[in-house]
């Protein structure tokens, strides 16, 4: 035991001493004579993620782009992960510790996040803070995120055209303007071309919980729903549709290899041009504080992998919408849209700005039950 | 009325792992050891049972891979609190928090694959019936073997002569080996075994029930079966119905929101937890009831000689 410690020791020992040699700029120089400068030191780039890489969904496609933006900058970059961090205290240390490692950008990749990354933000002015899907910015905090909602309405349209119920189902996480938002975009794209249609939503209080999901999904199944759509991360829901003979989305990622009969198509988010440019205007120095909302447009998220029972017709219309939303002849939500307990929460002809989007606190016609309230 | 089947029908499947896992902690208990481990056996023999169906693509085979995994470390278990005299709740503690840590380890590589779907069958005739066909006899094969599971432990426990050994040592362990009968012995089995029925407990939640593998995904359903046997008495038709009630309240909750009934999301999610308590409460109200069902040597380690 003891000389197995002392193996241990020395390599570690080792291993410190010759990290301490890469970095003497002497080094560099012998082997580059004529390199004017010592190679300047990579930006460090941390990222935290609140589920695991592999859950095939959400933080999936953030270490996607994580990956493809370290192939991009190749040595001007090191980046560096910590996945599952659960959202509250925990986030906090996990972030200064990220900091503490020389880390000089920082992505937060989920909502709940925000309080820690503005108290850490506070204390760390040198460094600059990326929040997924946040709404507080400060001096070196700047918030991005993508139009999911789209990915949603369209999903909707497909989801109206291929329920023979007219009850569409949505598993929800936390009732959050975010889940809102696309809550009441699928029930509209359905009801674009189905009138008729209703949504239960069921909310399972958790981002990640396949059981839970899972049962979350059975019980909206077995209340005749029959398209279902969900925000919670993993592949459960789609799963749960395949085995009852329904249909249901991947979101987030492309999941149609979990589920091939249910799967209707994939809503997925690409986040690796915005980490590009983020990544940039650090090295350029540009970088300032703004909120970055991308969407169809700029190519973030996509409905991508539809099914090839989905008729042609639903096909050409989810492509013009596309169309329509990326030259912006197109908004998701436009008046004239009621709340379910009847009142008007935009009036006829008004496109929501992206500050009515933020608050969204309601159910549009058509989605039944109450916001569940609190936090 | 269809709906209230289909709800049944979730509230059993819901419960099984429950029960699985309920009745090994009762074999368990009924010998005098109290395994805490059980959260922790449960995510072994997830992880073994997911990693088996995923390259063999054999369910039975990953149950009963799942449930080899978790009698292994059970036994490891009782190899200390029976055999080493180890306090049994410290080494259960340490075995729940050890399955986790090793669950996480060996199935990193596991994490979002996927399983070929077991689509749930439907029982020839009777599953045809109305009413009872969706409520009853159209779910996994694995879900009547956890009821004929619990036929066969009351029947070991209350009509064979081991089983009333083994009763009788959770009793008395010195009356037993006064009169000759290998107690540790027993002990020792009653841990393989009730770990083996953890084991497809687990396996179930991760190969059938949702059939995906994910740290932690027993998510706490362990020590609510530990609960069970305490709110069951140590009875085995009590565990079957404590982890169906369970398992009914858990889905009853979303079904709720479903319909749309206005009460908080967070207390319906509480109510499974608050449905155990409150029954707990209610059977300690009765110092009797407990005392009497209670093995009178449970957790007591006991050293021959």
């Amino acid at each position: 035991m003891r000389a197995g410690f002392a193996v241990f020791a020395f390599s570690a020992g080792t291993l410190m001493v010759s990290c301490g040699k890469k970095e003497e700029p002497k080094e560099a120089a012998k082997e580059a004579p004529k390199a004017e400068a010592p190679k300047p030191e990579p930006l460090k780039v941390g990222f935290i993620y609140v589920g695991p890489v592999g859950d095939a969904g959400w933080t999936f496609a953030h270490d996607t782009a994580r990956k493809a933006i370290e192939e991009k900058f190749g040595e001007k970059i090191k980046t560096s992960f910590v996945e599952k961090v659960p959202e509250g205290a925990d986030a906090e240390r996990v972030i200064r510790d990220l900091v503490a490692q020389g880390n000089k950008l920082v992505f937060a990749t989920s909502f709940g996040y925000g309080d820690a990354m503005e108290k850490v933000a506070k204390d760390h002015p040198e460094v600059k803070f990326e929040h997924a899907t946040g709404y507080k910015t400060a001096d070196n905090l700047r918030v991005y995120e993508g139009r999911f909602y789209e990915d949603a309405y369209l999903a909707g349209v497909i989801a109206g055209k291929m329920t023979k119920s007219n009850i569409l189902g949505f598993v929800g996480s936390f009732p959050i303007p975010e889940v809102l938002r696309n809550i009441n975009a699928y029930t509209l794209g359905a009801q674009s071309v189905n009138p008729k249609i209703r949504t239960k939503v069921v909310w399972v209080n958790t981002w990640f919980d396949p059981p839970k999901e899972s049962e979350a999904a059975q019980s909206l199944i077995n209340q005749k729903a029959d398209v279902l759509l969900q925000n919670t991360d993993s592949t459960a829901v789609l799963q749960t549709a395949e085995k009852n003979g329904k249909f249901a989305f991947g979101w987030d990622s492309d999941m149609s290899a979990f589920a091939p009969k249910a799967h209707l198509a994939s809503a997925v988010l690409t986040w690796a041009p915005y980490y590009e440019k983020a990544v940039n205007d650090v090295l350029n120095n540009s970088w300032k504080t703004e909120v970055t909302k991308w969407g169809t447009k700029e190519g973030m998220n996509d409905l991508i992998k539809i099914n090839d029972g989905v008729p042609e017709d639903v096909r050409k219309k989810i492509d013009e919408l596309k169309a329509g939303l990326k030259d912006g002849t197109f908004a998701v939500f436009k008046g004239p849209i009621s709340d379910n307990a009847g009142k008007v929460v935009l009036p006829k002809d008004e496109v929501a700005d992206d500050a009515w989007k933020g608050k969204i606190n309601f159910f549009v016609k058509g989605v039944e039950g109450k916001v569940p309230s609190g936090k | 009325m269809h709906e209230l089947a289909l709800l049944i029908a979730a509230g059993i499947a819901s419960g099984t792992p429950l029960l699985l896992a309920g009745l090994g902690l009762l074999l368990n208990e009924r010998a005098g050891v109290v395994n805490l481990g059980a959260e922790g056996l449960m995510l072994i023999a997830a992880v073994a049972g997911f990693g088996i169906a995923f390259y063999t693509g054999q369910t039975w085979l990953a149950l009963l891979g799942g449930a080899l995994a978790a009698a292994v470390f059970s036994g490891l278990l009782a190899w200390m609190v029976v055999y080493l005299n180890a306090n049994q709740y410290a080494s259960g503690l340490a075995l729940s928090l050890f399955g986790a840590g090793i669950s996480a380890f060996v199935g990193a590589a596991l994490v979002g694959k996927k399983l070929e779907i077991e689509t749930s069958e439907k029982l020839p005739f009777l599953g045809d019936l109305p009413f009872f066909g969706p409520a009853l006899f159209q779910q996994h094969t694995m879900v009547y073997i956890a009821v004929a599971l619990c036929f066969g432990m009351v029947f070991f426990l209350y009509h064979t002569k081991t089983g009333r050994l083994l009763r009788g040592i959770g009793e008395s362990p010195a009356s037993a080996h006064a009169l000759g009968y290998p107690v540790q012995r027993i002990r020792w089995l009653s841990l393989v075994i009730g770990g083996a029925f953890c084991g497809l407990a687990g396996a179930y939640l991760s190969v059938i029930y949702a059939p995906l593998w994910v740290e932690g995904m027993v998510a706490g359903r362990g020590w609510i079966a530990l609960a069970l046997t305490v709110f069951a008495t140590w009875r085995p038709w009590r565990v079957l119905m404590g982890a169906y009630l369970f398992g009914s309240v858990t889905m009853l909750q979303l079904h709720l929101q479903a319909i749309g009934i206005e009460i908080p999301t967070q207390f319906m999610s509480m109510l499974p937890y608050v449905a155990t308590i409150i029954v707990l409460a209610l059977i300690s109200r009765n110092p009797h009831w407990i005392r009497a069902n209670m093995p009178a040597s449970l957790g007591k380690p006991f050293h021959p000689g």
